[in-house]
């Protein structure tokens, strides 16, 4: 296609793709440059481009009081039950949609994709109500208990793409060599399996740790926050927002995030639309 | 994603594959299921602060959704949530399918710079993007303001949030923002299917760009944009993390609820535990109705697997 271009084409497209660079980069660096800033240059007239002789007092007003401590343990806990809850549950689900002929397996396929579409915010007034007479709102199991469901469509989904994309006649091969059925399955198929398995995990563990509209139903009390929850609250109307202290918050979730995306993304893309694109 | 479909001549009537789901189904069954029947429930009854403090609730029959499609405002929040929804999702897709255009024509290190960008978009946490966005349209010090003071007309102090139509201008800044590397990197991707012999062809015929595009590109590119439109219209209509946070920065409520926010407010804000599940059923049932195509566009290809 590069032949094709015009030079006049290809240089318009150029300054075009630099504007959406900036668009794309402009908010997050300025939320890394903020955090960096003491509180009279945020507080300047005129913006300071850089956190040049910058300082990280912001990051320390973070941690003070706790708060933001005790937001990472509620979040950690919740997103790490959740990751290996669901991806426990998915593998076994995986294994039998992918390895096996039943009946009802096609329903369960439709019944995951319907799933997967159902808003949130359709159905939260129910499980809040269920949480409640459970006695679970306000706890790490509650919350949990939540996001598994929430989590478990999709990660089924994906690992079965992984499970199937292991030949069975590798299995077989194991098999004619004297392995039984789990042996082969253990030995054969589960190592190569890993690398989804990783895959599916991380973006599980994206998708809890930046989950909100859960959180924010069944989290109420002050003490079990999870961090987007807690930095919510930073930005309420009637508080006097540190900008500084909110950027530096914001930052810290996002590294993680930002980390473990850049690493499976590849993966993931391809998940929602697959097929579709190979046309 | 290749699915070579189940291969394993299993025993009929095995009952190992039904024991390995038996742990999924159950926790969607108890975290999803459960509280389905139990909405639907919910919405037959009066259930509201009275029932919350330990009176038995009432059966009403259908008369919560009675009530609703007689209340004015329900319509005004659906109409809104609506247009929301769809203004949202054209410009994400015109957005996100013209930067996958232009990528086809930038030179390879722009483009790599331009596939960064858009992956760091989007691999912000939506509540960190949130408020770095709030940051930027600050009343006082936020750069927004200073860039459009220094330009000309003088937004000095101008607040963005106190407006419906200007809260939502932000909120639509901030969505569109968040959702374009997902159809930018999706088009792409398909774009670079379409077949190079295709266009040189349709070149050597006299196609101009514009009728190349129209003609050749788009339709090869038509099922993924498809989905991809689909799909955007099913996450904008369901937009609440941004209406929330929005609103309690200073947003007016009741000029800027949305389906999701509404439910919010009407349930677990105001105790109306019945009209609340009411208009989620109808949020659900919308949603299904919207879905369907998506679901049966999967499932073909599922078959054809």
């Amino acid at each position: 296609m590069s032949k094709r271009v015009s030079r006049s084409s290809r240089t318009m497209a150029n300054l075009a793709g630099i504007v959406v660079f900036l668009l794309c980069v402009f908010p997050v660096y300025w939320m890394v440059n903020t955090s960096l800033l003491t509180r009279r240059e945020i507080r300047s007239p005129d913006p300071t481009w850089t956190p040049l002789g910058g300082t990280l007092d912001n990051y320390r007003r973070v941690f003070e009081g706790g708060q933001f401590l005790d937001a990472l343990r509620t979040s950690l806990m919740v997103t790490l039950a959740t990751v290996v809850v669901a991806l426990a549950f998915a593998f076994l689900a995986a294994v039998a949609v992918a390895r096996f002929r039943f009946r009802g397996r096609r329903s369960f396929v439709v019944a995951l994709l319907l799933i997967q579409m159902i808003p949130v915010e359709g159905l939260f007034i129910s499980q809040y109500k269920m949480l409640e007479s459970m006695q679970l709102l306000n706890t790490v199991l509650g919350l949990t208990i939540v996001y598994v469901a929430s989590v478990l469509p999709f990660t089924v989904w994906t690992l079965r793409g992984f499970v199937a994309g292991v030949p069975y006649e590798l299995e077989e091969a194991a098999m004619m060599d004297g392995c039984s059925r789990f042996q082969a399955f253990f030995k054969v198929t589960f190592p190569l399996l890993a690398p989804g398995l990783v895959a599916t995990g991380v973006f599980g563990f994206i998708q809890a740790w930046n989950e909100f509209t859960l959180a924010v139903v069944v989290m109420t009390s002050d003490q079990k926050k999870t961090l987007p929850v807690w930095l919510s609250t930073f930005t309420d109307v009637n508080r006097g927002t540190d900008w500084g202290a909110v950027m530096a918050g914001s930052t810290l979730i996002a590294i993680p995030v930002v980390v473990f995306f850049l690493i499976v993304q590849g993966r993931m893309v391809s998940g929602l639309t697959a097929g579709a694109v190979k046309g | 994603m290749t699915t070579s479909g189940p291969s394993r001549p299993n025993r009929p009537g095995s009952l190992l594959p039904l024991g390995l789901l038996v742990p999924a189904v159950a926790a969607l069954a108890l975290a999803l299921g459960y509280p389905l029947v139990r909405q639907v429930i919910l919405s037959l009854q009066e259930f509201g602060l009275a029932q919350q403090f330990g009176k038995p609730a009432e059966w009403v029959g259908l008369q919560n959704y009675r009530d609703l499609v007689a209340d004015p405002y329900l319509w005004k929040v659906v109409v809104r949530s609506v247009v929301f929804c769809l203004v949202n999702a054209a410009l994400t897709l015109v957005l996100g399918v013209g930067v996958a255009l232009l990528m086809r024509q930038m030179s390879k290190p722009i483009r790599i710079l331009v596939q960064s960008g858009l992956l760091l978009a989007w691999a912000m946490p939506v509540l960190a993007a949130l408020t770095v966005w709030q940051w930027l349209f600050d009343t006082q010090y936020g750069i927004v303001n200073w860039l459009l003071t220094h330009l000309g007309p003088d937004f000095a102090g101008h607040s963005w949030l106190l407006e419906p139509l200007s809260f939502f201008f932000v909120a639509t800044v901030i969505v569109v923002w968040m959702s374009v590397p997902f159809v930018a990197f999706t088009v792409y991707a398909a774009l670079t299917q379409v077949p190079e012999d295709l266009i040189e062809a349709a070149e050597l015929d006299g196609a101009g760009p514009w009728q190349r595009l129209r003609a050749v590109i788009l339709p090869t590119v038509r099922p993924v944009l498809l989905v991809v439109a689909l799909l955007q219209v099913i996450w904008d209509l369901r937009v609440f993390t941004q209406i929330y946070v929005l609103q309690k920065a200073g947003g007016v409520t009741r000029d800027t609820n949305l389906l999701g926010t509404y439910i919010y407010r009407l349930g677990i804000g105001g105790g109306d535990f019945g009209t609340a599940a009411a208009v989620a059923i109808f949020m659900l049932v919308l949603t299904v109705v919207l879905t369907a195509p998506y679901v049966r566009m999967m499932l073909r290809q599922e078959d054809a697997a």
